[in-house]
């Protein structure tokens, strides 16, 4: 029995089909802002390559921030709860998950079921989202994926202070204009995002085993400055970005 | 093909809503009219004791009320931008902006009031109010009169505390009858008091009707309807709506009816003052998924309760901004435990930095004491620019899956 997740994001949308709510039968990430282009997309790469059908899918639940608009869903989730079930299914241990997607940071807390018990997001600020890395990788010229290898150079992360995405953009021209090296201003961006989600964090209550989901979560300078924030160990999945799309399909199948 | 026109449904001229809509309505038109008659008339604070200047038989005018007024018909953006663009700060109350603009402008089509004579102040509620009253009365060189009611560390309100408000209060009334002419009397001022704590004991008891299952109302109703005991709660008609609405609750849970339409799957308690700009969206986020808005200390911090003078002093520093965060905190326990609340959903208002500063700390503590979830949005109660729908809604959605789960166990 199939079912299958949509995860429609800010930038990218995700899709998961799930045989019996366990085995991952296919996945796909376009990266889209929200919208149907990269929905339908997502899906028909899963569909395609798992060689079935809409019709064979029992039950298609969609989450992000474009759900409302994906009429194909049988339910809309918040993916509050579908990065909870996500990373439950694949670290049962886990208690708190952060999730750092491009628009919005969500540390959720999870009981020993996997159940969503509290959450907390960010505040209207971008500071502290997948979005204040993307702006910081465009004014270093960089790829958001060299985000990662850059800070990985650093041995002096540089102060970012300003919790405005704004103000910190001048801080990091500032600081390229007095000779600062990429490395350390990278380090000093991914520090900067950490420091504000793990903020977040504390409010809710830090319970480990802790996991980052979210596409933020493959980029280690952030990870490991989370887990010296937090004093915690952090795992995260090689899949950390499908999480949203794997626990609304979860979800599809517990509604069967 | 012509499309048929949607009608409004008839409201019954006898039912509390219309009576209490006609109250608001005949608050400002009774300023108008006595503007017009030579009166003076005031600006006046919400928390300002309103039994002085109704008393004294003065005509006042809600620069608060006004302002959510405005917000709600849209007008906030425009009003925030006027001042704004006067110098004032973006990151004051929008309420001050709004009104402030108003001051300068003298008109807005959302909401119109007549300029005043002199302003009413109190500072029971925020102390942004009395640089905001400030501004007013230079600007306008008219007289302002200021009462000082400090923030309370304790749980009651202390002999020393009391006297220190009773003579302000009687320094009030003294110059307003100096200003205004008026003769202050005691007789007049029993019925007063009478009047406002019938209005307060209705209102309070039809508020409370929420205790049953189903409410007997939809919680968003009770932001319209205590905008009467803002402005009118001296006033007789006031007190015999608010009894209308209360017989109303009372026999819509004798009939098993509400005025919350569809099913009500989950009930909540809203706090911070409503998020007026957005107030549809933030009703209707809630009502699509079966949430009524049962309780908010909002709507209750407007009925005072009390037998003399000295009680009348004690009331009005025992309102939710002036107390301390565990009377405060053990006031919502109340509350969500009276009305058998299953979430709490936080308005971070960022006009309000006091009420939204101390909520992050209560509202973790009042989740922990009632055993239910607890979640924040961002927004504003009269600046539309600090509020996004999508936002709100994926916190209204993790909010009710965590109430729906808990209904599960």
């Amino acid at each position: 029995m199939y079912t299958l997740g949509v995860d429609i994001g800010s930038t990218t949308s995700k899709a998961v089909i799930l045989e019996d709510g366990e085995n991952i039968v296919a996945s796909s990430i376009v990266i889209a802002t929200v919208g149907t282009a990269g929905v339908e997309e997502a899906v028909k790469n899963v569909l395609n390559f798992s060689k079935l059908e809409l019709n064979d899918i029992k039950v298609v639940v969609a989450t992000g921030y474009g759900r409302m608009n994906y009429d194909v869903a049988d339910y809309k989730v918040s993916e509050l709860t579908c990065h909870a079930l996500g990373v439950h299914k694949e670290f049962p241990n886990v208690r708190t998950v952060i999730d750092i997607g491009g628009q919005d940071a969500k540390v959720i807390s999870l009981a020993a079921n996997g159940k969503m018990t509290n959450f907390v997001m960010n505040d209207k600020c971008a500071a502290g989202t997948g979005r204040f890395l993307d702006v910081m990788a465009n004014i270093l010229n960089l790829d958001i994926q060299d985000l990662e290898v850059e800070a990985l150079k650093s041995d002096n992360p540089a102060n970012i202070s300003s919790t405005c995405t704004v103000f910190a953009e001048s801080e990091v021209i500032s600081q390229l204009a007095t000779g600062r090296n990429i490395p350390d201003l990278v380090a000093g961006i991914c520090k900067s995002v950490a420091v504000r989600v793990a903020a977040l964090a504390k409010r809710v209550g830090i319970v480990e085993e802790v996991c980052m989901s979210g596409g933020v979560a493959k980029n280690s300078g952030v990870r490991n400055a989370m887990s010296k924030e937090l004093g915690v160990d952090i795992v995260f999945s090689k899949d950390a970005q499908l999480m949203g799309a794997l626990g609304a399909a979860i979800y599809g199948f517990k509604k069967l | 093909m012509e499309e048929a026109k949607k009608q409004k449904p008839t409201v019954d001229p006898n039912s509390a809503k219309a009576r209490l809509g006609s109250i608001a309505a005949k608050a400002y038109s009774d300023c108008v009219e006595a503007k017009k008659r030579g009166e003076l008339i005031g600006w006046c604070a919400s928390n300002f004791p309103v039994e002085i200047p109704e008393t004294l038989g003065l005509y006042v005018c809600y620069p608060e009320n006004q302002a959510a007024g405005i917000a709600a018909r849209g007008g906030g953006e425009r009003m925030c931008s006027e001042s704004e663009g006067d110098g004032y700060s973006n990151d004051i109350c929008a309420y001050a902006r709004i009104s402030l603009a108003y001051m300068k402008l003298k008109e807005a089509p959302e909401q119109d009031m007549p300029q005043p004579d002199f302003v009413l102040c109190c500072n029971n509620i925020c102390n942004c109010m009395i640089k905001w009253y400030e501004n007013i009365a230079k600007e306008l060189n008219i007289p302002m009169i200021m009462i000082d009611i400090p923030f309370n560390p304790d749980y009651e309100v202390s002999d020393a505390m009391t006297a220190y408000i009773r003579n302000q209060f009687w320094d009030a009334i003294h110059q307003l009858e100096e200003i205004t002419g008026k003769k202050w009397s005691n007789e007049r001022y029993e019925e007063v008091r009478k009047i406002s704590g019938r209005s307060s004991r209705a209102w309070l008891e039809a508020t409370a009707t929420a205790k049953y299952s189903p409410s007997p109302f939809n919680g968003f109703d009770l932001l319209n309807h205590m905008a009467v005991m803002v402005t009118a709660r001296g006033k007789l008609e006031a007190a015999e709506a608010m009894e209308t609405l209360l017989q109303e609750y009372k026999d819509n849970h004798e009939k098993g009816e509400s005025t919350f339409k569809g099913e009500e799957k989950y009930r909540i308690m809203f706090e911070g003052i409503a998020c007026w700009p957005w107030l549809r969206a933030t009703a209707t986020g809630l009502k699509s998924r079966g949430i009524n808005m049962v309780t908010t200390i909002y709507a209750d911090a407007f009925g005072f309760i009390y037998d003399d003078f000295d009680g009348m002093c004690r009331a009005y520093a025992n309102v939710p901004n002036c107390m301390n965060i565990e009377h405060a905190r053990d006031k919502r326990t109340k509350l969500c435990k009276d009305n058998s609340v299953e979430g709490l959903l936080v308005h971070t208002n960022r006009s309000c930095k006091l009420w939204s500063g101390f909520m992050s700390e209560m509202s973790r503590q009042i989740g922990e004491e009632c055993g239910i979830p607890v979640v924040s949005f961002d927004g504003d109660q009269a600046d539309p620019r600090n509020f996004s729908e999508a936002q709100y809604d994926t916190r209204v959605q993790g909010l009710t899956e965590i109430m729906e789960a808990n209904k599960e166990i």
